[in-house]
């Protein structure tokens, strides 16, 4: 048995599976993962809890399942949230620097950022993140520490994610329902972008995608830091809608047939071409049209990089991605998913592959555990540097309190 | 440009019946100056509690002062009887805000009247009503939906508050006194806002046309919020809080709007980046929509700014032209039916249907059959159906689109489009 304190633990309430990632932090600070556990999902629509008994249930099993295969007891989780209610913004703070000799200090410092953090919000909304970017002094920019220089005037942008208060407090009574305790509430796309980014392509520009079954989550990175975050209340789901209204078959049929024969861009060699199956209800052959089904699912995956694409275009920073575009979730292995992102982006797409964590190989490699594993590498910067200055970690720390103060 | 240059207009806010009076108070504490007021009620103790100038009891004579006892005919009775007084009431008014609840005996019956008493005087009626609760009952609810119809005929504009809807400003401990005071409350901000809009000359002016533009033809459908945000970030801030407001169903309403006002006002230091930052947000809701702007400052308000935003959705009324008086009112002469129905139903529309994505299949049909059906169509002799013009049907624009299992979910709006319909049907994908 680990001590607990070593041991981290990602959970993911998705919409279609419900994952938990056990990760262990080595003495020298390494992360290892030692235990995932999943259980298909039930209960969550668009990445929100809509039947908690059930939600809890497949919780239940996912944290069993991980708890037997890592071989511990888990105690409390690092929790990952979505839905359409997320939103993301950029607030500005400035503070003047008023000691006699100019030079800022810590306080001025602190000040800075406890300005940018003040914004107003929908009462029934809480922040999730302030995520702490470049400051500025006296106008020179990207200053990333400004301790110990001397300016007359310091600013600094701060990136706020925040949420419907008593939605993100559903999936939390959900984990506390079952004894474990919540260490943090985590933004999912943030989650992604932890698990597959280097620092150096933070450092070049990059948007990670998240396509899961019930939203999409999305992450630019610039100059090392997050400059934009969106959601996006469109997923895998979605394309098993429009396949079963399209195609006029059951939705658990069209599930089937999204997994087995979709495709992210049409294909006009399977013009004509037929997929016949066996109806669960009559019993009898019914078949349906390949061409109808890629085109349908296209015209879904296609809108929604689009929508992307659009809104990253709005935040003027498309033309600054210099590492591409980042692929993961369960929707990354949909077939010519990249190259349909490639035509919407016009830039180089790379499928995410979690890195930088040891353990088991064969799950780090799998698109759809990218959230539950960066969720673990949230957990770890937390317990690296628990009083540190690192800009994810500070923020984490008032997450909860905040959100319960409000509830 | 600002506050001392408010317009000369001369603006009277009215209150019909409890409910009406229950409105005005609430605007009335806001002291909003150079406004006149009057409440008009069949209940002495109502009257005697309301703030207002000037008060008429629509006298009890009639009745013998027990009110209209919930019976709306009653209150239209009584309020024709004092028409001459309430005519004196509007005289001299430019605009007239007439608020009531509708549903009862006093605001169904009274309120039409009093719109009509105003628009001889010659003012530009505007007509804010509260509409029953579910619980109410479906006859209140037929009752309110009646004299809606009525103060449409008379007011500009008028533009519907469901109570049902205060429900989601509110929490299950809150009281019955608290629920009905913040609902008058959020009214009196709307209308304060509006009122804010038409009189103070702006940086943008919206003129009572303007107001009149958008809910023209969508009565049935306005909606209206009004939303408050103070700091640096405030136009990004109320612009979040506008699109999250409950009335907007979460910005939902704007999606389907065929026009909107949006007024924003603040102090001296209201920046064009704001008032851009609040249109990008609204904007990117309401897809084709006709959008009016206004931009005044208002020195009360200090570091706040505010956004009122008032929309319609092209409601039945819009798109079928249901009045045809000629037909409900009086009974035709024989012959004359079938000209006066023809252009009704087989009129051209102005805006052409989109095609119908559903095509009916062929019918399974032998070649006698197909003969058999050829040979009576034209004959003219088609069994089982009559040619009469008068048992012609008109077909509903009606294009039901499932969104399968999103179908009880909130939907998801992204640049005024449900992104919760298949993509290929929005897009008009035909498939062979």
């Amino acid at each position: 048995m680990f001590d607990s304190s070593s041991i981290i633990v990602g959970l993911e309430i998705g919409t279609s599976k419900v994952c938990a990632v056990v990760g262990e932090l080595s003495d020298e600070g390494a992360l290892n993962i030692i235990g995932i556990g999943q259980a298909p999902s039930r209960g969550v629509r668009k990445g929100e809890i809509v039947d908690a008994p059930a939600a809890e249930e497949t919780i239940r099993e996912a944290i069993v399942q991980a708890e037997a295969m890592a071989d511990v007891e888990i105690r409390s989780v690092y929790l990952g949230v979505t839905g359409g209610h997320l939103r993301g913004f950029t607030n500005h703070g400035v503070h003047p620097v008023v000691s006699a000799d100019r030079e800022i200090t810590q306080d001025d410092v602190d000040d800075v950022v406890k300005n940018a953090k003040s914004v107003n919000l929908p009462a029934e909304n809480s922040i999730i993140h302030a995520i702490r970017q470049h400051f500025v002094v006296d106008g020179q920019t990207g200053v990333t520490n400004p301790v110990g220089m001397l300016g007359a005037r310091l600013e600094v942008d701060v990136h706020v994610v925040h949420g419907n208060t008593n939605r993100i407090h559903n999936a939390v009574r959900a984990v506390k329902g079952l004894q474990l305790e919540v260490e943090a509430v985590v933004y999912n796309g943030l989650a992604a972008s932890l698990a597959v980014l280097t620092n150096e392509q933070k450092e070049t520009g990059a948007l990670v995608i998240d396509l899961g079954g019930g939203t999409t989550d999305y992450v630019v990175y610039m100059d090392g830091i997050i400059k934009h975050t969106g959601t996006l209340a469109v997923g895998g789901d979605h394309v098993s809608n429009d396949l079963a209204f399209g195609l006029k078959v059951p939705l658990g049929r069209a599930e089937a047939l999204k997994i087995e024969h979709g495709t992210a861009i049409f294909d006009a060699a399977v013009r004509g071409e037929m997929i016949t199956f066996k109806s669960a209800s009559t019993g009898f052959d019914r078949s349906v049209c390949k061409e109808h089904l890629q085109l349908i699912m296209a015209a879904r995956l296609e809108e929604t990089f689009q929508l992307i694409a659009e809104d990253i275009e709005r935040a003027g920073l498309l033309n600054y991605l210099g590492a591409g575009v980042f692929l993961c979730g369960g929707g990354a292995r949909i077939p010519r998913v990249a190259d349909l992102a490639g035509q919407a982006f016009g830039l180089p797409i790379t499928l995410g592959r979690t890195n930088c964590i040891n353990g088991i190989k064969a799950a780090l490699d799998h698109p759809e555990f990218a959230t539950a594993i960066g969720l673990v590498r949230f957990g770890s910067f937390q317990q690296r540097k628990p009083r540190a200055g690192h800009p994810l970690a500070q923020t984490v720390k008032n997450t909860l309190g905040s959100l319960f103060r409000r509830g | 440009m600002n506050t001392d240059q408010t317009s000369s207009l001369s603006i009277r806010f009215l209150g019909v019946g409890n409910a009406g009076a229950a409105m005005l108070d609430r605007l009335l504490a806001r002291s909003l100056p150079g406004i006149g007021s009057a409440v008009i009620d069949t209940d002495e103790a109502s009257l005697a509690a309301c703030a207002a100038a000037e008060k008429v009891c629509l006298e009890a004579r009639t009745f013998r002062g027990l009110g209209t006892g919930g019976d709306p005919e009653r209150g239209r009775e009584l309020a024709e009887e004092q028409f001459g007084r309430l005519k004196s009431l509007c005289e001299g008014a430019q605009v007239v805000f007439l608020f009531a609840g509708l549903g009862g005996g006093v605001g169904s019956g009274a309120a039409p009247v009093v719109a009509r008493a105003a628009k001889e005087c010659g003012a530009l009626v505007l007509g804010f009503v509260a509409l029953p609760f579910d619980f109410e009952g479906a006859r209140r609810m037929r009752q309110a939906e009646r004299a809606h119809d009525a103060l449409r005929e008379f007011a500009d504009g008028v533009v519907g508050w469901p109570n049902q809807k205060v429900f989601k400003l509110v929490d299950e401990s809150t009281t019955v006194a608290d629920t009905l005071r913040l609902a008058n409350e959020r009214m009196a901000d709307g209308v304060c806002g509006l009122w804010r809009l038409l009189t103070q000359r702006g940086l943008m002016d919206v003129q009572f046309t303007d107001l009149c533009a958008v809910l023209r033809n969508a009565h049935q459908d306005a909606f209206f919020a009004a939303v408050e945000a103070a700091g640096s970030s405030r136009a990004a801030v109320a612009a979040e809080m506008l699109l999250a407001h409950p009335l907007l169903e979460g910005g939902a309403a704007l999606a389907g709007t065929s026009a909107v006002l949006v007024g924003i006002s603040a102090g001296a230091n209201l920046t064009m980046a704001e008032v851009g930052r609040v249109m990008e947000a609204v904007n990117s809701r309401c897809g084709e929509a006709q959008v009016f702007v206004g931009a005044a400052e208002d020195a009360t308000l200090g570091d706040r700014l505010h956004i009122t935003l008032v929309g319609a959705r092209p409601g039945a009324a819009a798109v079928e032209p249901l009045e045809a008086p000629k037909l409900r009112r009086g009974r035709p002469a024989p012959g004359e039916l079938e000209s006066e129905i023809e252009p009704e139903f087989l009129e051209k529309r102005a805006t052409p249907r989109p095609r119908s994505r559903y095509v009916a299949p062929r019918p399974d049909m032998s070649p006698d059959q197909v003969e058999e059906l050829a040979r009576r169509q034209a004959s003219g002799n088609l069994r089982g159906r009559k040619t009469n013009a008068k048992m012609r049907q008109g077909q509903l624009p009606l294009e039901i689109v499932s969104k399968g299992r999103f179908d009880k979910s909130e939907p998801t709006i992204r640049d005024g489009q449900d992104l919760d319909v298949p993509t290929f049907v929005r897009r008009n994908m035909v498939f062979n």
